[in-house]
């Protein structure tokens, strides 16, 4: 650790000498504590309504898919159902996140639901999100006790429940609704910002899903 | 690594016969570049961003030690650690002083360059510990023993049947007849093996796209996940990153991440991007117990106030590489060391010395694409000139080459002189190459002729012809203006 404070007041000595700087600058400061945004483009700058629709089509542009439900009682039946169809085993790992309590699971018995963090024999899990982000499809997850990070990339399948009035414009917005949710500025040990089913291009430059992360990424959009 | 930055000419007379990386450079850059330009097209505003993605990377290094301040602060009081490093040494002993004390003996790792810079697998291993790479491309050159031939796409100079060859020689555990003919197969193998070594691992190491000094996050921007299982799988999370890296707030994140990933690939956006912050919180279920960041110099600060400052814009999307016709011929490897391409020929004289990697600034036709493209507009082709005179000044160039750079320096100071000299020698050359039009051979140029014919001047010089021009073109704007 002494060299590292070596170091540190060497590189920091150094970058003050040439930028002809003593005790850093109040214009810097500013910007930290203001956080102005910069140029926000124009495409998802629209009513609600057409932010809902931008966010599912540019997340089924990015092969994710999406499936609205009228409420959370629809939810045990679409998961089923979507299994079923995919021939996948009825078995879903669910965030232990008090927000998808309602969710009635008894409507499905022959679903087999498990809540807790992943292991890595689970082959599907459901959790929820804190915000869609129409601008790209992308959904914005945070870690916390009650929904562990590894549901976001272990199984082969991810299932996300989403609320329309969950889907903001762009990440800024997302970012203010943060900060609005308390926190005192601090951010979470992990936040996922998740555009589409994990891939790669590696090998020939060939698109192909499901490099390390989930191959499907389904979308339950909820009518609030 | 170390550098065979010095032999670029063998390196690249190498890759030109090479008819199998011939192949490969014949398409793969292409995609990339139409990929780049249908996102940049689709995004009206992509233009005005890259003005603002200059101008804040411009005040980021104007206050670089406040927002490196303000970025450590935010880390340590959430639990984490910076680990402040000079070198690329500081930074190696630094992260092996961290695994030592875990008693770690597997580290996975996303994709990082600055580790590639600082050699830290090579180094790991010698001290008895086994690092494995999880971005597949990275995984597969790691196998080869290969350095990466690009900063995104690391194993873009091997086909599928290289691959092949690569697992069926690694993965002896598997059935030896399993068909591994599709990149779809060859992928859920990477996958099934390298899901045992992330549940092996004690520590992960990424690198970060960004760091920021607001909420003293770091942020990884991947595809396969393989950044993500690296971080929250393992006891101990550690980030290598430059300082360079650091951005003030989450709306200056934002405002980066909308131009690299359409810079990088051409998608809208990566599949993950994930800020990283502290450890894991009471009663977090996963997540690393410990965060690291290794917080390295290695020769950026010496470019702050220089004619290089400028390069510390990047956020090695690799957009310069993609469209750089030279990169294009020769590939990634004949730069001979960490970064190749546009970028490379800029940073590795950096960090290599104008000795060893001298040859990279003048290897460039300085068509300007790199800057044309470069989402930080960087200006990559100035950069390189100025590596070129560094070169003259330190008296690296060959004895008959500087003596005919100094003659021609010596008529480029004398206008008149040269614009006469000039004269003659294309009224010589166009009297005596009237019959052929070309010429198949010319004293003191056969660099040129050995390859194609030199065409014969018509009689006069660009600037005689350019003088006439404007005179013609004066005389009709008289008469248009007096009508």
């Amino acid at each position: 650790m002494a060299d590292s404070q070596s170091a540190r007041a060497q590189i920091l000595g150094g970058i003050r000498k040439a930028l002809n700087s003593a005790e850093g600058s109040e214009e810097a400061r500013r910007r930290l504590a203001t956080h102005p945004r910069n140029l926000i483009p124009a495409r998802a700058q629209l009513p609600h309504d057409r932010q809902v629709e931008l966010f599912a089509a540019m997340a089924a542009e990015v092969s994710a898919t999406v499936e609205l439900l009228g409420g959370m009682a629809d939810v045990p039946g679409a998961v089923a159902d979507y299994l079923a169809g995919l021939n996948l085993p009825a078995e879903v790992r669910v965030a232990p996140d008090a927000a998808l309590d309602p969710i009635p699971w008894d409507r499905r018995p022959t679903l087999t639901v498990t809540r807790g963090r992943a292991r890595d024999t689970d082959g599907a899990s459901l959790t929820g999100a804190f915000a869609g982000v129409a601008e790209t499809g992308t959904l914005m997850l945070l870690s916390g006790a009650e929904r562990p990070t590894t549901l976001n990339f272990l199984p082969d399948t991810h299932i996300v429940v989403l609320t329309r009035g969950q889907i903001v414009g762009t990440m800024e917005d997302a970012w203010d609704r943060l900060r609005a949710a308390g926190g005192g500025g601090a951010l979470p040990r992990t936040v996922n910002f998740i555009t589409g089913p994990s891939r790669t291009g590696d090998i020939e430059m060939r698109i192909e899903l499901g490099a390390h992360g989930p191959r499907r990424l389904h979308i339950l959009l909820v009518e609030d | 690594m170390q550098p065979t930055t010095h032999a670029f000419p063998e390196n690249a007379r190498k890759a030109l016969s090479d008819e199998r990386l011939q192949k490969v450079l014949a398409i793969a850059p292409a995609g990339f570049v139409n990929r780049r330009k249908q996102a940049a097209d689709r995004l009206p505003e992509f233009e005005a961003l890259r003005d603002q993605g200059r101008d804040l990377k411009n005040h980021v290094l104007a206050n670089l030690d406040t927002y490196l301040e303000a970025f450590e602060s935010k880390v340590t009081g959430q639990g984490g650690h910076v680990h402040w490093c000079r070198t690329d040494q500081e930074a190696r002993d630094a992260i092996l002083g961290i695994c030592r004390k875990v008693d770690a003996k597997t580290v996975t790792k996303g994709k990082s360059m600055i580790s590639e810079e600082i050699g830290i697998n090579d180094y790991l291993e010698a001290n008895g510990l086994t690092p494995i790479e999880t971005d597949l491309g990275e995984y597969i050159i790691q196998l080869r023993r290969e350095p990466p031939s690009h900063i995104i796409a690391p194993a873009f100079h091997l086909s599928k049947k290289d691959v092949e060859g690569t697992f069926r020689q690694a993965h002896t555990d598997l059935p030896a007849d399993r068909v591994l003919d599709e990149p779809k197969v060859l992928i859920a193998e990477a996958r099934q093996v390298l899901r045992r070594k992330f549940q092996q691992a004690d520590v992960g190491i990424t690198g970060a796209n960004i760091m920021v000094a607001e909420t003293g996050s770091t942020v990884i921007v991947t595809n396969e996940g393989n950044g993500d299982l690296t971080q929250i799988l393992p006891r101990v999370h550690v980030v290598i990153a430059t300082i360079d890296k650091v951005v003030p707030t989450l709306e200056d994140a934002a405002l980066v991440l909308r131009l690299l990933a359409r810079s990088a690939t051409g998608q809208e956006a990566s599949a993950y991007t994930t800020f990283s912050t502290g450890p894991r919180r009471p009663g977090d279920l996963d997540g690393p117990e410990e965060f690291h960041v290794v917080l390295l110099d290695n020769g950026r600060s010496a470019l702050l106030g220089t004619e290089f400052q400028e390069v510390l814009r990047c956020i090695r999307c690799g957009a310069c590489m993609n469209h750089c016709p030279v990169y294009g011929s020769v590939g990634g490897h004949a730069y001979g060391w960490v970064y190749p391409g546009p970028i490379g020929s800029v940073m590795q004289p950096a960090l290599l010395g104008v000795k060893e990697a001298g040859h990279l600034p003048n290897a460039s036709t300085f068509c300007g694409r790199c800057e044309a493209v470069c989402p930080m507009r960087i200006p990559l082709p100035k950069m390189m000139r100025h590596w070129r005179e560094k070169e003259f000044e330190q008296n690296l160039q060959p004895a008959a080459m500087r003596r005919g750079l100094a003659l021609w320096g010596w008529f480029a100071r004398r206008p008149a002189l040269y614009h006469a000299a000039a004269r003659m020698a294309v009224r010589a050359l166009g009297a005596l190459g009237r019959g052929k039009g070309r010429f198949a051979s010319l004293p003191l140029a056969q660099g040129w002729t050995q390859h194609r014919d030199m065409p014969a001047p018509e009689g006069r010089t660009f600037q005689q012809m350019w003088a006439e021009k404007q005179t013609v073109e004066k005389t009709l704007a008289d008469k248009k203006g007096k009508r």
